[in-house]
């Protein structure tokens, strides 16, 4: 494993089957009545929350203290930030005082790179703006897995605000490695240009998209991102790409739907969807805990070239 | 490399340990708080072989469990370089609370290996005994500890290598001093 974790691109075959199996022995922790082990006694971990996150800080901060880390947080609302600190400046000041790794959400692209070139401490991207969410797209992977006992030679629909997503970039990269049929879904104005070349299928008909998926993952519409009007109402968004019962319908019998919240209910997805026997939904938010741990057990440990 | 048990040994040896267990557990109740809990790797096949000749012997079944104990090892964050050790499953699918829990691995060396399992161990409860079964005991202890149960002593020098090969893990039954 590099020393960062910042891209999935970061990442070879082998590399996430290994984190895939690792989180499957971490699974077994949270299982225990101690929910703890003393793997990274000792190591500091600083959250570095830019942006709102209820599921991915949750997730961070429960996974580093099962493994026994000192782990503390930073919104960007408390902090210097807001005194006009730049995030540079930030960081080589948390770095003066020696942390062991930093998680990084931000709402720039990048700026986990950033971190990267100036930091020692090993960085791991929990979301950058519109670029990656890469421990979101291994917990997706993890979660298929689990269900289809493979993720080769699957058809795996992904529908919603391409445009605005880090989850669907994470995603394709990681689904189309290890050789997924990937096809994506969503109104002309929020796919982006050029995502052909990614090994996609492109489609603006749900219909044709969803048409015997083994796996439907479904994307937030990213309202605080959108300047500009990408389609007429959410209530046509909801008429024209929402999944419902009836959609589902032209799925694979044993399809699973997977959404990697916050949800808008009645947008993108109908409540009886989302709460239904297809869902999926709460295992990822379960699995993410177990994912996060293995990435930081993985990364904790030397660094080739280290 | 001088083979120092072959298939046959390591048999008879598995299967005078169960004797021995069954007679130090011979109290009332001491048998149906018998469980075994094997260290991965090897120690997990070699618990399940004693429950199988426990089951032979009175027709009891002995819960049997396996232990990884990778994130309790005390030199995993020291080296520098080079990847983290594969993390296998745990499962331990009985309550050790009250229990008397056989603790199984192939070879007692440094005894770091052993430390580590107590610690993950009692992570699940809290055990009425601990003992310890191994299938070779080779010296050279760097902590105090000892096996309660030993299939054979073998003196080794710190250079050599004791290998255990299992039919479940490597195709054969046989034990070699290697160097």
């Amino acid at each position: 494993m590099k020393k960062d974790l910042l891209s999935i691109g970061d990442l070879t075959p082998d590399e996430i089957y290994l984190i895939l199996d690792t989180t499957e022995a971490m699974r077994e922790i949270g299982r225990r009545p101690i929910k703890k082990v003393p793997t990274l006694r000792g190591k500091t971990i600083v959250n570095m929350f830019y942006e709102p996150s209820t599921r991915t800080r949750t997730s961070f901060e429960i996974a580093e203290k099962r493994l026994s880390a000192d782990t503390l947080s930073i919104a960007a609302s408390t902090s210097s930030a807001q005194k006009g600190e730049t995030l540079a400046d930030t960081a080589m000041n948390i770095e003066a005082m020696a942390p062991d790794m930093i998680v990084l959400r931000h709402a720039s692209s990048g700026a986990c790179h950033l971190l990267s070139r100036i930091c020692k401490s090993r960085i791991i991207n929990a979301g950058d703006g519109m670029h990656e969410h890469p421990t979101q797209a291994l917990l997706d992977a993890y979660t298929i897995r689990e269900h289809k006992k493979r993720l080769d030679r699957l058809k795996v629909t992904i529908v919603g605000d391409l445009l605005h997503s880090r989850v669907l970039r994470s995603n394709v990269l990681l689904l189309t490695t290890l050789g997924a049929e990937v096809w994506v879904c969503g109104p002309a104005t929020l796919i982006p240009p050029g995502i052909a070349r990614l090994g996609v299928h492109a489609s603006t008909s749900i219909d044709e998209a969803v048409s015997d998926a083994d796996v439907i993952m479904m994307l937030r519409i990213q309202q605080e991102r959108m300047h500009g009007a990408f389609f007429p109402s959410t209530r046509e968004y909801f008429n024209t790409f929402g999944m419902t019962r009836a959609r589902l319908a032209h799925a694979k019998p044993d399809v699973i739907i997977m959404h990697p919240g916050p949800m808008n209910r009645g947008v993108e997805i109908a409540s009886d969807v989302a709460d239904g026997p297809y869902s999926v939904i709460l295992e990822q938010v379960a699995n993410g805990v177990a994912v996060r741990m293995a990435v930081l057990y993985l990364l904790a440990g030397g660094a080739e070239g280290d | 490399m001088p083979i120092v048990l072959d298939a046959d040994r390591i048999g008879r040896s598995l299967t005078r340990i169960a004797h021995e267990i069954l007679e130090r557990h011979a109290a009332p109740g001491g048998i149906h708080e018998l469980a075994l809990v094997g260290i991965r790797t090897r120690g997990v096949p070699i618990a399940r072989r004693i429950a199988k000749a426990i089951h032979d012997i009175n027709g009891r079944d002995v819960p049997t469990g396996a232990l990884d104990i990778t994130l309790y090892r005390d030199d995993l964050m020291r080296t520098a370089v080079g990847a983290q050790p594969v993390i296998r499953k745990t499962e331990i699918p009985f309550s050790i609370d009250d229990k008397r829990i056989l603790l199984v691995d192939d070879v007692l060396y440094t005894g770091r290996t052993i430390r580590a399992a107590l610690d993950a161990l009692i992570e699940f409860g809290r055990p009425r005994v601990i003992q310890l079964v191994v299938l070779v005991d080779r010296g050279h202890r760097e902590l105090p500890i000892k096996a309660d149960y030993v299939g054979k002593n073998i003196p080794t020098s710190q250079t050599q290598s004791v290998q255990v090969h299992l039919m479940e893990v490597d195709g054969r039954d046989e034990v070699e001093i290697v160097g």
